[in-house]
């Protein structure tokens, strides 16, 4: 039996939100810009979405702006933040940039879709700690220099701060509230960006994202399709747009909307959130028999960024679906194969174009050790996980890891 | 048998792959990731292993991806760098062979549970002599043979390594593809060293990012003056082109490069002419081999990828010592740069070889 512990990636999309979108596929196919009643029959479902996806998230409808996905929402947060909402942000280069809008700064264990931007636009990092919680005397000290620079007439500030609400690899919730508190304090200006696509499933984002001034999230993480995903961007929050012709979604982000990807979108996120109590208690319970049993199984097994006290572990601090573990002496290339064989899918560090494993940003930043980071798994359950995955895991990958370190790899 | 096929996105192990699965073999593809940085093509671009999953996914097999960069650059990119900046002349495909394609990726088929190893290179794995011990012999294709970059194969490392394609053509191979409907049926062979882009300057410039390079004086035999290079680092013992020397109307060949000192000295062809080499770091096919080698006086020795057997008149290889070896040819030859490696052979078929020192 196949046991697909791998949701973090992308999980099966739920029955209802498949059937939610066929007829946008069929018979109601209508633009929803048109102007005449197909088209006001597409205008009405996605409507109807947002307001729905809106109370879910916390935000109000004209604060949600339907995107391709997380990768996009967090570009159009962190390049279009801070920036004149309309016309064009054209700069000279990123230095130029910096000088005109202010810097953006981020977590070091960002995805890529944050970590690149931010790359690209020179901005700067801030460390997290061994449990992979963001440094806040970090920040707090990064946005002090920049206010004093500032003060000094000799740097623009900081316009953006981009902290992921639940880390893709490790699971652990950033401190939002927190980051906000310090964020008024040192930079008052400045805007606060959260990658919650992972967050969905595990927190109630409208109210553990509340401190967000933008919000990215993505549909198939929670059961809807590849494809959609979302950005909140609060009223008064101007964000310059990326995508522009249509002016569709209030001009800030231009293109014909995905009708089906966001009438299934909203229904995926219904169902996520009504069951999400119960889901992450007994996913919580399967997480935590999955990370004792390979914990006691395998030797020398080691729980990545562990909160332990008096050797219990402690995963409080983390969504419940995410169980990352490394084993020495292992590489997870080779484990991940031989977990295939034993119909496991899972994932290891993050995947590059050209489907190699690369190092982790994420396991570097916590300072997992290199030769140790090099065996890392991350088994990650979502709504159609069940007891007898975990049992196939708990019977897979204990031999799988001896092979491998007999054979010396 | 389930096999490991290394698939780098060309047309010789597309058609090793197909003809595998053909065979009744459990065929997985798998492509090397090995390098990070620039390069025109060769194994490691991401280009390269689409084509690679696609003719996979073409012939109905499962395709992986692996990532040896670390051990790339350790064992054949660092050392590259290294022996030029001696005045070496490396053959880093040698070296990717001898550490990642048949050790690292060996290793760990293993330990996957693979029988064996294939690749798509023009050689032939066969059972020789009265006792059938394993060698590589040359592919049937004279002009595409590429027995001399495999020759650190040991007898133990061939049960585990299948060569499917030494037995046909290039020709052939790609006669094959066309008729499998195989995208990669009319790519280009690839060419020169893998991880060097010559859009991006070529050697000069990969070395120059990597290493200081000198200029350094030309001077003829007695030690006069005619002529400067700009990086000592990138002549090779033997060459005559880039060094702008003729003297009496004959252009004159570098026969001694000595870093160090900065120094080029040049001559005439006869002066690089030596009457034996010495190699080291020589790894035979197995005893049996060093003793036939020891004991035939047919055996030849092939200086490059592409050259010709050359007549020996004398092997010597001390039982305590089986990793030098001493080469006497039967008539004085051009030097053969440090660095290269020499393959002794008995007729077709490969008994060992190793390092000229």
């Amino acid at each position: 039996m196949d046991a697909y512990l791998d949701h973090a990636a992308t999980g099966p999309m739920r029955p209802e939100a498949i059937e939610a979108m066929l007829p946008f596929l069929g018979d109601r196919f209508a633009n929803p810009s048109g102007a005449h009643r197909l088209a006001r029959d597409a205008r009405r479902a996605i409507d109807e979405a947002r307001d729905e996806i809106a109370e879910l998230v916390g935000a109000s409808p004209g604060e949600i702006v339907f995107t391709s996905g997380g990768t996009e929402s967090d570009n159009l947060a962190v390049f279009g933040a801070g920036r004149a909402a309309a016309g064009p942000a054209v700069t000279a280069g990123p230095a130029d940039d910096v000088a005109r809008f202010g810097r953006a700064v981020c977590s070091a264990i960002e995805h890529h879709a944050v970590l690149d931007v931010i790359t690209e636009l020179d901005g700067a990092t801030i460390p997290v700690d061994e449990f992979g919680r963001l440094d806040l005397s970090a920040l707090s000290a990064l946005l002090l220099e920049e206010a004093d620079r500032v003060a000094a007439g000799t740097g623009p500030g900081v316009r953006l701060v981009s902290v992921m609400a639940v880390n893709n690899e490790v699971g652990t919730f950033q401190p939002l509230d927190d980051v906000a508190r310090i964020m008024k304090r040192h930079a008052p200006g400045a805007v606060l960006h959260t990658d919650a696509v992972q967050a969905f499933c595990w927190t109630d984002v409208a109210v553990s994202c509340k401190s967000a001034d933008l919000l990215s999230m993505s549909a198939h993480k929670f059961g809807g399709p590849k494809g959609i995903g979302l950005l909140v961007a609060r009223e008064g929050v101007a964000i310059n747009a990326r995508q522009v012709g249509g002016g569709q979604e209030r001009d800030r982000r231009s293109g014909t909307q995905n009708v089906a990807g966001i009438v299934a979108m909203a229904v995926a996120a219904r169902l996520t959130a009504a069951h999400r109590e119960s889901e992450i208690a007994r996913l919580g319970a399967l997480r935590d028999r999955l990370l004792d049993g390979l914990l006691q199984l395998v030797p020398d097994a080691i729980e990545t960024a562990a909160v332990s006290s008096t050797g219990v572990a402690d995963r409080t601090d983390r969504a419940a679906g995410i169980a990352h573990i490394c084993f020495p002496q292992v590489e997870s290339e080779a484990l991940l194969f031989l977990l295939e064989r034993g119909e496991i899918y899972a994932s290891a560090a993050s995947s590059c174009a050209s489907g190699a494993m690369e190092e982790s940003h994420v396991l570097a930043a916590i300072g997992v050790d290199p030769s140790i980071a090099k065996g890392s798994l991350r088994l990650s359950l979502g709504w159609s996980t069940t007891e007898s995955d975990i049992d196939q895991a708990l019977a897979v990958i204990p031999p799988a890891v001896e092979r491998l370190r007999t054979f010396g790899i | 048998m389930q096999v490991l096929v290394g698939m780098s996105g060309g047309v010789d192990s597309s058609v090793a792959a197909a003809m595998l699965r053909d065979e009744g073999h459990e065929v997985v593809g798998v492509t090397l990731k090995l390098w990070g940085g620039d390069s025109d093509s060769g194994c490691c671009s991401v280009s390269d292993v689409d084509d690679a999953r696609r003719v996979a996914q073409q012939l109905g097999l499962e395709h992986l991806v692996f990532n040896f960069g670390e051990d790339f650059d350790e064992h054949v990119v660092n050392p590259y760098v290294a022996d030029h900046a001696k005045g070496l002349t490396p053959n880093p495909c040698i070296e990717c062979n001898r550490h990642l394609k048949f050790d690292r990726l060996l290793t760990r088929a293993r330990a996957l549970g693979f029988d064996a190893v294939a690749t798509g290179h023009h050689a032939l794995v066969r059972p020789v002599g009265p006792a059938g011990s394993l060698r590589i012999c040359r592919g049937v294709d004279d002009q595409k043979d590429q027995s001399y970059v495999l020759h650190m194969l040991t007898a133990q490392q061939l049960s585990q390594v299948l060569l499917p394609i030494g037995s046909l053509t290039k020709d052939e191979v790609r006669t094959r593809a066309v008729a499998l409907g195989l995208r990669t049926a009319g790519k280009p062979d690839s060419q020169d060293v893998c991880f060097i882009s010559h859009v991006g300057g070529g050697r000069r410039s990969f070395l120059s990012d990597r290493i200081r390079l000198h200029p350094a004086r030309v001077v003829d035999k007695s030690g006069v003056d005619v002529g400067e290079v700009d990086a000592v680092e990138l002549v090779t013992v033997g060459q005559r082109r880039g060094l702008g020397v003729v003297i009496d109307g004959r252009p004159r060949y570098a026969i001694n490069v000595d870093v160090d000192a900065r120094l080029v000295v040049v001559g005439e062809p006869e002066d690089l002419d030596v009457t034996g080499q010495s190699l080291s770091g020589f790894t035979w096919v197995d005893e049996e081999a060093r003793l036939h080698a020891l004991s035939t006086a047919s055996v030849t020795v092939q200086t490059s990828a592409h050259g010709e057997p050359i007549a020996v008149a004398t092997l010597g290889c001390e039982a305590n010592n089986r990793t030098v070896v001493e080469i006497e040819w039967t008539e004085p030859r051009h030097r053969v740069a440090r660095g290269q490696s020499a393959v002794v052979y008995d007729g077709d078929v490969v008994l060992g070889g190793g390092i000229v020192s």
